[in-house]
């Protein structure tokens, strides 16, 4: 028996019943309205004021639309800041970082899922169990390791890391991949005579591409945006990342704006060229990012 | 590859056995093995496997050893030295834990300011996140619209977010001022007020987490719930809020219980906003937790301190965690568990 039906039993004309869902869905319609512009203010904002003059920003009533919008900001941003530098150092750390997680998470989530070997659970829950561990309790031995080995203002504690394993996270994302693609396949490789490290990288990982490119836009946003690991290990701005680049121009310590002149029109320029390649990157894979978000939440 | 087609058995019946003859007829190297050792008696089937497991995880056992166990127990020793990277660590005992305790004036206001985010930030988060979750499934006309709006914030650079709402906040010229001065109210300075700094930072915070992975898994969750129930409710006589109330919301407190719990682990972490908006201040209202130990590590490069303020931090996590557990038999409801 359907909804509709059981409604009508109960003595509901239809046509009612129509106009209360009517009105019903246009309250939903306008809270919904309400809150996506509500949300998008804060970005609208700096968008528009990233091609304002100074003095349309620090103005009250606000200007909603510059009267002659100022491209020239984000030539600025390039002269005065270092901002191509940031912006290759940024993308370097953040390939080779996501490349050697997704690389090797993948092996290791291939490796719980597929083999049979002792103390293979015992050791499933460490790597679970690693996810509570706060990044605050290694942070000073991480220091420390990484100053012996000389590599303190290098890129090297934010890259090489990610080699070694990947996180839990994406760990157990790629187990409950494996786990749901059926064994006849690198069986019958297997009974070919081929080798294992051969099967996972002709017969399984064509099949993995829609996971790689959730676990890939995953790990792309968070190395892109990370602040903390930039802020601890590099020194020298010429190695900054955007994060800490942006930091910097904001607070004086990047940029030849002299001190206590206004900078936000410029830092708001500066913010947009920083948010666009995620933006990009998000509307063109979010069916992917999306799917890793559920797979990884859900099956938990 | 000699192995190919015409040297198999027909048809084997289990997969050992399949294994076992595919293993006996590799004796030639093929390009690509791995693991070249069928033939030789001790490379039994069994082993191949097992080590083949051995090697797949390896990169994860080197990391786990080299930059989780090992670092773990280096700041539990660690916690127990004065260190200051340049001399060697003195050992001291328990001095760091009992300092921490009575003697550091920053240690107990900044975990109180750390939970007082936690008590704001995760209810609020969390009820803002299942409505936009609610909202969404309700597959209204550019849902997929809507989902996009409400997620954006959560791709948006952490760095860039904090400005956005710097200048929304700003007192003078910021828009959140200005709309409040439409309807007659002054708008206090926000970041820059001692009693408004937390919760300004916790708005900061909302934007960026609510619409985010967190509304994702809530509608995942919701659309998890098998409509046979919605069917028989409604046969029942349920109006919309009592399907919400006896349906809707058991069937998704596994969900929300999850996310509960990694929730509360992010707030209590609140690091970057403060470190980028306010610095700590203003006189040192948003001086959290972790910006405590953060100061103390890489500015006073006390290491030894800040190492058991990491372990202080450690326990409090696991504390929360246990009480969430503990109290989870109260209200979250398992389809499929035995009910007593």
């Amino acid at each position: 028996m359907t909804v509709h039906a059981a409604a009508q039993r109960r003595g509901y004309t239809k046509r009612s019943d129509r106009l209360r869902r009517l009105a019903v869905r246009n309250g939903l319609y306008t809270l919904v309205l309400l809150l996506a512009i509500l949300f998008t203010i804060p970005s609208y904002w700096t968008l528009v004021g990233s091609i304002k003059k100074i003095s349309e920003i620090l103005v009250v009533p606000p200007v909603w639309w510059p009267a002659e919008p100022q491209w020239r900001n984000y030539a600025r941003v390039w002269e005065l800041t270092p901002y191509g530098l940031f912006f290759t150092n940024t993308l370097t750390v953040t390939a080779a970082s996501v490349l050697g997680q997704v690389l090797t998470a993948s092996l290791v989530g291939y490796g719980f899922a597929r083999f049979r070997f002792p103390g293979r659970n015992l050791l499933f829950i460490l790597v679970l169990s690693t996810l509570m561990l706060p990044p605050e309790l290694t942070m000073v031995p991480h220091f420390i390791i990484f100053k012996e080995l000389g590599w303190l203002d290098t890129w090297l504690p934010l890259i090489v890391p990610n080699y070694l394993g990947g996180g839990a996270f994406f760990i157990f994302l790629f187990r409950q991949f494996f786990l749901t693609i059926p064994p006849d396949l690198d069986e019958a490789a297997r009974l070919d005579g081929a080798g294992e490290l051969r099967i996972f990288w002709s017969v399984i990982s064509p099949l993995c591409l829609p996971v790689w490119a959730a676990a890939s836009i995953i790990s792309f946003l968070a190395h892109w945006n990370d602040f903390i690991g930039p802020l601890i290990y590099l020194n020298t701005q010429d190695k900054y990342t955007l994060s800490l680049g942006l930091a910097a121009f904001r607070t004086g310590g990047v940029g030849g704006v002299p001190m206590g002149e206004p900078r936000d029109h410029l830092l708001m320029a500066a913010s947009v060229m920083m948010t666009l390649p995620v933006v990009l990157m998000f509307f063109a894979a979010q069916r992917y990012f999306i799917r890793g978000v559920v797979m990884s939440g859900i099956k938990g | 590859m000699a192995s190919r087609s015409s040297t198999n058995p027909p048809a084997p019946r289990s997969q050992a056995n399949r294994l076992e003859a595919a293993a006996t007829a590799d004796t030639t190297a093929a390009p690509g093995v791995l693991l070249v050792a069928p033939g030789r008696p001790w490379m039994t089937l069994r082993r191949r496997e097992m080590l083949a497991g051995y090697v797949f995880i390896s990169p994860w056992i080197v990391g786990y050893l080299a930059l989780q166990l090992g670092p773990v127990l280096a700041s539990l020793l660690l916690s127990l030295t004065a260190y200051n990277i340049v001399e060697p660590p003195q050992f001291v005992g328990t001095r760091n834990y009992v300092t921490a305790f009575t003697n550091d004036d920053l240690f107990w206001p900044s975990l109180r300011r750390s939970l007082y985010y936690v008590a704001l930030d995760v209810p609020v988060g969390i009820l803002l996140s299942l409505l936009l979750a609610l909202l969404l499934n309700q597959r209204l006309r550019g849902t997929n619209l809507f989902r996009t709006l409400f997620f954006l914030p959560s791709v948006t650079p952490t760095v860039a977010a904090i400005f956005f709402w710097v200048w929304i906040m700003q007192p003078d010229w910021g828009l959140l001022n200005w709309t409040l001065s439409l309807v007659g109210v002054r708008g206090p300075a926000w970041l820059g007020s001692i009693e408004w700094a937390i919760p300004s930072l916790v708005t900061i915070d909302l934007w960026t987490a609510v619409g985010g992975t967190r509304m994702v898994i809530f509608l995942a969750g919701l659309q998890g719930i098998p409509r046979e129930l919605y069917e028989a409710a409604a046969i029942d006589g349920a109006g919309a809020w009592r399907r919400f109330r006896h349906v809707t919301l058991p069937m998704l407190t596994p969900t929300i219980f999850f996310v509960t719990v990694l929730t509360v682990i992010f707030a209590l972490r609140v690091f970057t906003s403060a470190y980028i908006a306010t610095g700590g201040g203003p006189a040192y209202a948003t001086w959290f937790y972790t910006f405590h130990l953060f100061k103390q590590a890489f500015q006073f490069f006390s290491m030894g301190y800040a190492s058991a303020l990491g372990w202080i931090l450690m326990v409090v996590l696991l504390a929360f965690t246990f009480v969430q557990f503990r109290l989870q038999s109260r209200w979250v409801h398992y389809e499929g568990e035995r009910q007593s």
